[in-house]
């Protein structure tokens, strides 16, 4: 079992309209993806199946080497299993300091006991200083987070997601309302995490999927439609006269 | 049983005596000493023999005999009927001739005592129950059903043949059946007449029944005497302490100490400190004063008392029955059947009647809660002054009445008034308060309760603590009654129709008009409503002041049968809010299941415990609760992505 | 972190100094121990108004950091209130009962002081047996666990059913004032084993202390009540200033991206509404025995609001404001109900306070609501110059409960 993340079979209706349609997906450890697909093809429904926010008809999600089932896990426990998602419009705890958001996302214990007595070592501000720094908030650890520009809160969130560990993440549209250099970033970012770990990119900007360089799966009304290379898919006759056709 | 002797020995005793042919003053003559000084225990068939005399006078003498109008003359002891004319008499023979005037002083009245009017009474009522006047008739038969007696029986029956008015007759025959069931000689009549009412469910055949069923408990050395009902097991059926209780009250064992007794007796023979050998110090324990009192009593200080193994033995040796009061086994076996035949008949009964009460609840809570459901399900916004809203409605109704004494005009008057005062004040409190406060639905939350507690007051210094009347029109009096167990008063059917009334408004309003629309349009999807042109800052103020109008109205119609106080909207509001949550919001047709729901529960637990009505609210928000659990979204939800969870 | 708790949380520092000294003040003139300027009543007067003080942050906690507007916390005060309060009143009527009985030359056994017990208390309505509810109330330890242990039991079995199914925002508030009401009718019923409207009474009278003055009683009480707010003070500030503090303050604004962190949202709510229904709770038992008397009206859902008006008043998101907001609010309301303040004619008619306070209270606090969401809280951040940035009014997080940009401090 190479697998990090295995869908298969999943299906999910919303009142009389299927959303996902017997998908089937799968992911290994350290591995860059990117999902594309119109408008409607249930890309974020994906997401929010495999991170428990929406429980499917049918089918099963496995995660991890052991295979863990996934369904009827709540939101708060696929994300200790190590599923982090980034949304895409940037949700940071605006009321808190850039701080205390990077030490809430800080890999701990989650228990409400633990979190009560839990108090800062020097290792933990050390790190969160750190990835203050990568993500270039290294001088504003102590102001308001609401404070901060729209760029900036995408970066605390993409250090909220750094500072999670998670072994599997999820990305929704990163380059949406970011500068071109701030794209550039961004995919160097995320090449670099997937080093390490399984990156799931959905993504509407081909620029950008180009420049990550990692194998493409196209959803289409709930399914599959092609998967493969970036050139591979944009040849693929179906997935012109649905997606790319349109342009 | 003794009246019924009575009656038998009055008829055997009038037997050998020409019975038609006599005359009443006759009969009066032979029995002169005891109509002058009548006893309740031997008059009996004197009076009987008049009655039957079947002489016109019988009814003239008894009645002035009953009312202290018959007189003896001084000078020569002769009888006469009086009636009081100017300072004296004006007198009538017995076989009725008139024997002019005469002055009060000759005379003595007999004065007989109430044991013995009620006899004469009784024998009377043959002459009612036959009176040309069908009132006169009617009173006798109210009469003798309040207070049945055995003697009542036969004028009744003999009174049914001459019945010609066909709604009295139905009546005599009824009442003559439920004499009988009770004091017939005859048992086989009895049961015939048991039996004829199996599935009566009205009153007062249960009443005459259930009588006939009545159980004592005894106790009995060997085997019980009587119609035994069933036999009681000590523990199971009775405890021990009311066992010893009946076989006490038999004569058939000593009665026990009690512990107040025991006490004093310990407490009236200290001596020296010491009660029986035992320090008074000692006896803070039970055990210990009965040891005192054992010592007491066979030092032969005490009366000596049933120790709990003689309880024990006494119990032992006898045995406990429920016996029927009425000694015919027959007559009780077919009581018992036909009440069950009848229980079973009202059950079905109540449970239709529980079902329109709960159909009349449903609608007010449908009225209380749709405008509250609205005005959530579109703006998201939780009206707390709701309920100060139905409040105002009834006062509106109120006034109205102070000025237009015509109940059924000053109600149509007072029900679109009631809306308009309501819908401006939604209106007005939209604008001022909720309008600034859109998206934060706990603080409006809050404010709106500011606003409740300040109207509560406010309409508290205004009209005063005690609860003012609206008096609904003379025609909505009373109720419509099927039978002795169904019925609904018509001011719950007018509620009721009011409500339907409004489901079919609100059912048009939304789906037929541009209104409608719009406001369809803004509780799906507000953003998207505007950007199509809808104002939703006027939906959102037309919603509430249409959501707090209805409140009015609801006010009036809730009103009408309930008492009009500062706080009786307070009382509704958490069942519309119950309402609106079982429901589901933003859906006519959800608030509709949720009061049906809501009105349903509240009656099957108030029926289930009908002596607490408290409780019966209790486990009504206890199942809320536990049903939030399996639809937290109501009964009737917006689902999919509008949800917007 | 070397710096100590007080020099991060400067404020509670001030808090607690201030409220020693007010301790002391009130001591000092006291009728019990010192120079008798005010009267015995007033006393506890302020002793309840601590306690109230004391519930106050622990509805601060609940709603103004997790979000949570319950509308339940007078009932678990009241809960606690009645749990003492049966000890209180049992004790008692033991030690005039076994007066009574002892007077007829033997010592009362067990049995009979039970009888006279239940017959004294309960004869009321209409009662002599004591109700199983009642088994605990000899021994005040055993009561005092009750005390903790019958609201905590219920907020923890309430909150569990509440936040499993994800009840939120309004629903969840109008819930909580449902259970609310639940009980207060339950407690109306005569055989609720409470007394039904009657309530307990005598609760000043302490057990075993007939000979003390209720001046010297009223004392004790205060500094119990004192204490116990400090405590509460120190220990929610403790909690709301770590990272607990700042994962409910999270949930509060957008509890859906909290969720994605990992931490079981519904587990916190659940830690958060049970701990301060226990703070409620002793708040309670503190409260009743200086009140003398508990009825199911205590539970009515109106005071569990008025829970929530102080705390609006005084400023939520702070532990000094929900104090202010409830100090000053349940003062000024002593104040204005009590029938001392002269009427104010208008013309015609005169205007009663008695009457028109709750009218003045109602529109004060939609006025609050509307213009000022800070509170009174508010009014130090203008003295300490702290502006929030200006973001157009945007709400800080999408949920019901979140900050909106204009309540937001620093």
């Amino acid at each position: 079992m190479t697998a990090l993340l295995e869908v298969s079979g999943v299906s999910v209706t919303f009142d009389g309209f299927r959303a996902i349609n017997n998908l089937s997906f799968e992911i290994g450890n350290a591995e860059l993806r990117a999902i594309i697909g119109p408008n409607g093809a249930g890309k974020t429904t994906f997401m929010d199946i495999v991170t428990g926010k929406t429980r499917p008809d049918q089918g099963s999600v496995t995660f991890g080497e052991r295979s863990i089932p996934l369904i009827g896990m709540n939101e708060s426990r696929i994300a200790r299993e190590g599923i982090g998602r980034k949304f895409q419009r940037p949700t940071v705890f605006e009321d808190q300091t850039v701080e205390a958001n990077l030490i809430l996302a800080l890999k701990a214990n989650r228990s409400p006991w633990r979190v009560l007595f839990w108090r800062p070592k020097a290792a933990d501000l050390e790190r969160v200083k750190e990835l203050a720094q990568e993500v270039g908030l290294g001088e504003h650890l102590h102001r308001k987070s609401g404070e901060l520009s729209h760029g900036q809160k995408q970066w605390l969130e993409i250090a909220m997601l750094l500072a999670q560990e998670p072994r599997l993440l999820l990305v929704d549209e990163p380059a949406a309302g970011m500068t071109p250099a701030e794209r550039e970033q961004t995919t160097d970012l995320l090449v670099s995490l997937a080093r390490t770990r399984a990156v799931v990119v959905v993504e509407h900007d081909m620029e950008f999927i180009r420049r990550l360089n990692c194998r493409v799966t196209v959803l289409h009304e709930g399914s599959v439609l092609a998967e493969g290379s970036l050139d591979h898919v944009t040849r693929d006759p179906q997935v012109i006269a649905v997606y790319l056709g349109r342009g | 049983m003794r009246l019924t002797a009575l009656l038998v020995a009055a008829l055997t005793w009038l037997a050998p005596l020409p019975a038609l042919a006599q005359e009443a003053a006759a009969i009066v003559a032979e029995n002169r000493d005891m109509i002058e000084k009548p006893s309740r225990q031997t008059i009996g068939p004197v009076i009987s023999a008049i009655a039957v005399s079947g002489d016109p006078m019988a009814d003239d003498i008894l009645s002035a005999w009953a009312d202290k109008r018959l007189v003896i003359r001084k000078s020569d002891d002769a009888m006469f009927l009086a009636a009081p004319e100017g300072d004296g008499f004006a007198l009538t023979d017995l076989d009725g001739s008139t024997a002019g005037n005469a002055a009060k002083g000759d005379f003595t009245e007999l004065k007989p005592n109430a044991g013995v009017r009620g006899l004469i009474e009784t024998a009377l009522v043959q002459f009612t129950l036959s009176d040309p006047d069908p009132a006169r008739r009617t009173a006798a038969l109210t009469s003798i059903a309040r207070d049945p007696t055995p003697e009542a029986l036969e004028p009744l029956r003999a009174s049914l043949a001459t019945e010609e008015d066909p709604a009295l007759k139905a009546q005599k025959e009824r009442l003559e059946r439920f004499l009988t069931l009770r004091f017939d000689p005859d048992p086989a009549a009895r049961v015939t007449a048991i039996e004829s009412l199996a599935g009566d469910i009205s009153l007062d055949t249960r009443g005459a029944l259930n009588p006939l069923v009545a159980t004592t408990r005894a106790a009995f050395a060997g085997d019980p005497a009587g119609n035994v009902a069933r036999t009681l097991a000590v523990g199971r059926d009775l405890t021990e302490a009311e066992a010893y209780d009946l076989l006490v009250a038999a004569n058939l064992a000593p009665a026990r100490l009690t512990l107040e007794e025991q006490r004093a007796a310990l407490a009236a023979n200290i001596v020296d400190g010491f009660v029986g050998g035992i320090p008074v110090a000692e006896l803070n324990m039970q055990a210990a004063r009965d040891r005192a009192y054992t010592a007491l009593e066979a030092a032969g200080t005490v009366p000596s008392a049933a120790t709990d193994d003689e309880a024990k033995a006494a119990l032992a040796a006898h045995r406990f029955f429920e016996v029927f009061v009425e000694p015919d086994a027959t007559v009780t076996t077919a009581a018992t059947a036909t009440l069950a035949s009848i229980d079973r008949k009202v059950a079905a009964m109540q449970a239709a009647d529980l079902g329109l009460d709960a159909l009349s609840l449903a609608a007010i809570y449908f009225l209380a809660a749709i405008g509250l459901a609205i005005t959530f399900g579109v703006m998201g916004v939780i009206n707390m002054a709701h309920g100060e809203f139905i409040t105002i409605g009834a006062y509106t109704g109120f006034v109205v009445q102070l000025y237009v004494p015509d109940y059924t005009l000053s109600i149509l008057i007072a029900l679109p008034l009631a809306f308009a005062v309501t819908f401006a004040a939604g209106v007005a409190m939209e604008r001022l308060v909720i309008r600034h406060l859109y998206k934060r639905p706990l603080e409006t939350l809050l404010a709106t309760f500011g606003i409740s507690i300040a109207l509560q007051q406010i309409l508290k210094n205004v009209f005063g603590t005690q609860a003012r009347p609206l008096t609904a029109p003379g025609w909505l009096d009373g109720a419509l009654t099927f039978n002795d167990v169904v019925s609904i008063s018509y001011i719950r059917i007018a509620i009721f129709v009011l409500a339907l009334i409004f489901l079919g408004f609100f059912l048009y309003l939304m789906k037929r008009t541009r209104l409608g629309l719009e406001v369809r349009a803004v509780t799906q999807n507000p953003a998207m409503a505007a950007s199509m042109g809808i104002n939703p800052d006027r939906i959102n103020m037309l919603t509430f002041g249409l959501g707090s109008g209805i409140a009015g109205i609801a006010g009036v119609a809730i009103g009408l049968y309930a008492k009009v106080t500062s706080e009786m909207g307070a009382d509704y509001i958490v069942q519309s809010f119950m309402t609106v949550v079982v429901g589901g919001v933003g859906n006519v047709w959800g608030t509709l299941a949720g009061s049906t729901m809501i009105g349903s529960l509240q009656k099957v637990i108030e029926f289930l415990n009908p002596s607490n009505t408290l409780a019966a609210q209790t486990y009504m928000i206890l199942f809320i609760i536990l049903f939030i659990q399996f639809r937290p979204r109501g009964i009737i939800a917006l689902r999919g992505r509008a949800a917007g969870d | 972190m070397t710096r100590s708790f007080f020099a991060r949380n400067p404020s509670a520092l001030i808090f607690i100094a201030f409220l020693a000294l007010f301790t002391l003040a009130v001591t000092l003139m006291s009728e019990g121990l010192g120079a008798g300027l005010i009267s015995t009543s007033f006393v506890k007067t302020l002793g309840k108004t601590l306690c109230l003080c004391l519930v106050a942050l622990a509805m601060d906690l609940i709603w103004g950091y997790a979000g949570i507007l319950s509308l339940g916390h007078m009932a678990f005060f009241a809960l606690g209130g009645y749990m003492i309060g049966m000890w209180l009143m049992y004790a008692r009527t033991e030690e005039i009962v076994v007066a009574a009985l002892s007077q007829g030359g033997l010592p009362a056994t067990p049995e009979e002081v039970q009888q006279g017990i239940a017959t004294q208390i309960f004869g009321v309505v209409g009662s002599s047996d004591l109700p199983a509810i009642w088994s605990f109330a000899h021994s005040l330890p055993l009561q005092l666990i009750l005390a903790l242990a019958v609201p905590g039991l219920l907020a923890l079995v309430f909150g569990w059913l509440a936040f499993r199914s994800r009840v939120t925002g309004v629903y969840l508030s109008i819930l909580t004032q449902a259970m609310t009401l639940a009980l207060a009718l339950y407690l109306f019923q005569n055989d609720s084993g409470l007394r039904g409207n009657n309530g307990l009474s005598g609760l000043q009278n302490l057990p075993g202390l007939g000979q003390t003055s209720q001046d010297l009683i009223s004392i004790w009480f205060f500094w119990a009540s004192a204490l116990a707010l400090a405590l509460g003070y120190l220990t929610l500030n403790w909690v709301v200033s770590g990272k607990f503090g700042s994962v409910i303050r999270a949930i509060r604004d957008d509890e859906a991206r909290v969720r994605f962190l990992g931490y079981p949202v519904e587990t916190y709510k659940l830690f958060v509404f049970t701990l301060t229904a226990l703070i409620a709770a002793l708040a309670g038992v503190l409260y009743y025995p200086q009140a003398g008397i508990i009825n199911p009206a205590e539970l009515a859902p109106i005071a569990s609001i008025y829970l929530a008006v102080w705390v609006a008043i005084g400023g939520r998101g702070r532990l000094y404001g929900a104090v202010i907001g409830a100090a000053f609010v349940s003062l000024l309301s002593s104040l204005f109900t009590s029938g001392r303040l002269p009427d104010i004619p208008l013309g015609p008619v005169s205007l009663n306070w008695v009457d028109w306070w709750l009218v003045l209270l109602g529109l004060a606090f939609v006025a609050v609501t509307l213009l000022a969401p800070k509170g009174i809280g508010g009014l130090f951040d203008r003295f300490q110059g702290v502006i929030p940035p200006d973001r157009k009014g945007a709400p800080l997080g999408p949920d019901d409960g979140s900050l909106q940009e204009q309540e937001a401090q620093q």
